[in-house]
């Protein structure tokens, strides 16, 4: 394609072509710090195309490609390039990724153990993990965290966090030196505006770590903690995991794993710093 | 980069022409593939190819994958099996479930989606009774979608398993009603051939002629690399086993009225994958001699880049025309797509 770029994040390689230069500069600039993919071959083929020729110059808008789709994805505006690109790549690992198991969760790890912090959108993943790396966290990710079927630990995924909406005023306070993209008024998703991870997240991303603590958050509740049993556990995981289904065995293995292992806990809370104080006390009783 | 698939399907039938790709050339192979649905197949193919270590990070994943696909496509025909056995009729699997149930190369590494199976016409209502009782239901509820496949189709409706989430297209014969080829479901349910599980498949001759029907007389060419692969790998078995093998399909073809599909499936098999296929002179005369359509075909076949984009705009849509002009005649062609225009000009 006209316009390419190609970025490693954690284990996976990406190779992005668009029609347009615009979206391919920003992911430029945001990505600047991180690897090529291995040997130079991706995992994965993103493409950003206008669907009609004229879509080009006229009203430009972005249809999302490359090599696993969904039909019904809807075309962006040429203005929102990054997030584009991002549901793309999210889209590959979503649908193509195989030698992981794939929760859709946040993820910080501290001396080599991570919590994962998973829920609906809206319930706070990403501002949690955002505050939690602010607070000197080691920030694995934000959207994806991949478990190993063979050793059972967490692999870092670390792209741009994704916040939307209230929590991009949260989280640029709590990181004035942050690195930010530009702010995507209007998007399918609300007001979205990308956190570039900090350099140590960046250079440690090939790093595994021994998940120890799985969470399970609710924002805009009064503050609870709760307990949960194995079998919800179970089935919040599954519902959880965009691949469980497809990995077959080695998925129900991983998963059963996880639950076995892993102490899991609700929280529900009403601000940030409430959700901050959770995790903390509740890493310090593992 | 690659501006056709001619590096996919020069790799697989002749895989150490990948041992020289570099960078580029691996990830323009790897997503041509992807884009064919021939992946497990690349990757059966150049295991033994030195390839980058990414590379075959990348193909030892997708190989993983396939096994997984395989044992659930399987594992879906016997689903079928259990909830159809009580009716007595033949079941007969079709396409891929068929190839890796009859541990046939061309199974190997083969992306499976659907469950397809071909049961005796008389038999299809109690076919579909058992079906939805054991759990299967309607994916497409429009009853215009519904009309259509009951009155002109050579399928039921596709089913989908509520629990499992797998389609099942139950086919009464291999051609839509519409289609002015009728092939002789009768025969291919007769001759079909008793595997250990209890189901059944074509038989040899029939699996060639079910493959060329679907792939050109019947549908737009989308996936024909692959199901070209399926005939070229099926040749290959067979001849081996029975050195006039093609004389039988031939034979067999022109019974069922799709001998110019296998001739032509013949030809651009031997054309792409090099299939050593041949003509006859006697007892009948078949001949495998280039036309020169086939370049147009071939076009078609081919007709993606190393971004693993669709190509070639004008030829996809001459096809796309093509497969409609074969499903139906002119006067119910237009009037299908003039319900199928108002229907979306409703909804939207």
């Amino acid at each position: 394609m006209k316009h390419v770029f190609t970025v490693r994040i954690g284990p996976a390689g990406f190779r992005v072509g668009s029609d347009w230069r615009a979206p391919i500069r920003a992911l430029e600039r945001l990505y600047a710090g991180y690897p090529a993919p291995e040997d130079n071959i991706p995992d994965f083929t993103v493409r950003l195309f206008a669907a009609r020729p004229w879509r080009h110059w006229l009203r430009p808008s972005i249809t999302l490609g490359g090599d696993f789709v969904l039909p019904e994805a809807a075309p962006l505006p040429l203005s929102q390039g990054v997030l584009a690109a991002e549901m793309a790549m999210n889209l590959q690992m979503a649908m193509g990724q195989r030698r992981y198991l794939l929760l859709h969760a946040s993820a910080v790890e501290r001396e080599g153990r991570a919590v994962l912090m998973t829920g609906l959108s809206g319930a706070g993943k990403s501002t949690l993990a955002a505050l939690l790396a602010a607070r000197g966290w080691r920030l694995m990710g934000d959207e994806f965290a991949l478990i190993d079927p063979a050793s059972g630990l967490v692999h870092a995924f670390p792209r741009l966090v994704s916040l939307k909406n209230r929590a991009i005023e949260v989280v640029r306070k709590a990181l004035p030196e942050g690195r930010f993209g530009p702010l995507l008024a209007g998007t399918p998703k609300g007001d979205i505006q990308h956190l570039v991870p900090d350099s140590r997240s960046i250079a440690r991303m090939g790093d595994p770590a021994r998940p120890a603590l799985l969470l399970f958050p609710r924002f805009g509740f009064d503050n609870a903690e709760r307990g949960l049993g194995p079998s919800e556990v179970f089935v919040r995981l599954t519902q959880a995991s965009t691949n469980y289904v497809a990995l077959g065995e080695r998925g129900f293995a991983a998963m059963t794993r996880l639950v076995r292992e892993v102490a899991a806990c609700a929280i529900d809370y009403p601000d940030a710093d409430a959700a901050i104080t959770h995790v903390e006390r509740l890493w310090a009783t593992l | 980069m690659n501006r056709d698939a001619t590096l996919l399907a020069r790799a697989l039938y002749d895989p150490m022409s990948a041992a020289p790709l570099d960078a580029a050339g691996w990830t323009d192979l790897i997503a041509i593939a992807r884009a064919e649905q021939l992946t497990g197949t690349l990757v059966h193919r150049v295991a033994d190819v030195p390839k980058p270590p990414a590379a075959s990070r990348i193909l030892a994943d997708a190989r993983a994958s396939i096994a997984d696909q395989r044992r659930a496509a399987l594992w879906e025909a016997e689903a079928a099996r259990r909830a159809l056995i009580s009716i007595g009729t033949p079941i007969i699997l079709l396409k891929g479930t068929a190839y890796a149930a009859a541990e046939l190369t061309a199974g190997e590494g083969r992306s499976i989606g659907d469950l397809d199976i071909l049961v005796p016409r008389d038999a299809i209502a109690q076919v579909e009774r058992a079906l939805l009782a054991a759990g299967w239901e309607w994916a497409k509820p429009d009853p215009y979608d519904d009309a259509y496949y009951r009155r002109w189709m050579h399928e039921l409706p596709p089913l989908i398993h509520r629990e499992r989430d797998r389609m099942i297209d139950v086919h009464h014969t291999i051609l839509p009603l519409t289609a002015r080829i009728t092939p002789d479901a009768q025969a291919m349910i007769a001759d079909s051939v008793l595997l250990d599980n209890g189901l059944r498949i074509l038989s040899a001759p029939d699996m060639i002629c079910h493959a060329a029907a679907h792939l050109f007389a019947d549908g737009d060419l989308a996936g024909g690399l692959r199901n070209l692969w399926d005939i070229d790998r099926l040749c290959r078995d067979f001849m081996m086993r029975h050195e006039d093998f093609c004389l039988s399909v031939y034979k067999r073809a022109r019974h069922h009225g799709l001998l110019v599909a296998v001739q032509r499936a013949f030809r651009l098999a031997r054309d792409i994958y090099e299939t050593p296929v041949r003509g006859y002179s006697a007892p009948i005369c078949v001949s495998l001699d280039s036309r020169s359509s086939d370049a147009l075909f071939r076009r078609r076949l081919l007709a993606r880049d190393g971004w693993g984009r669709p190509t070639r705009r004008l030829t996809r849509f001459g096809f796309y025309v093509r497969s409609h002009w074969l499903r139906m005649p002119p006067a119910m062609l237009v009037r299908h797509l003039w319900t199928k225009w108002r229907k979306g000009y409703r909804s939207a």
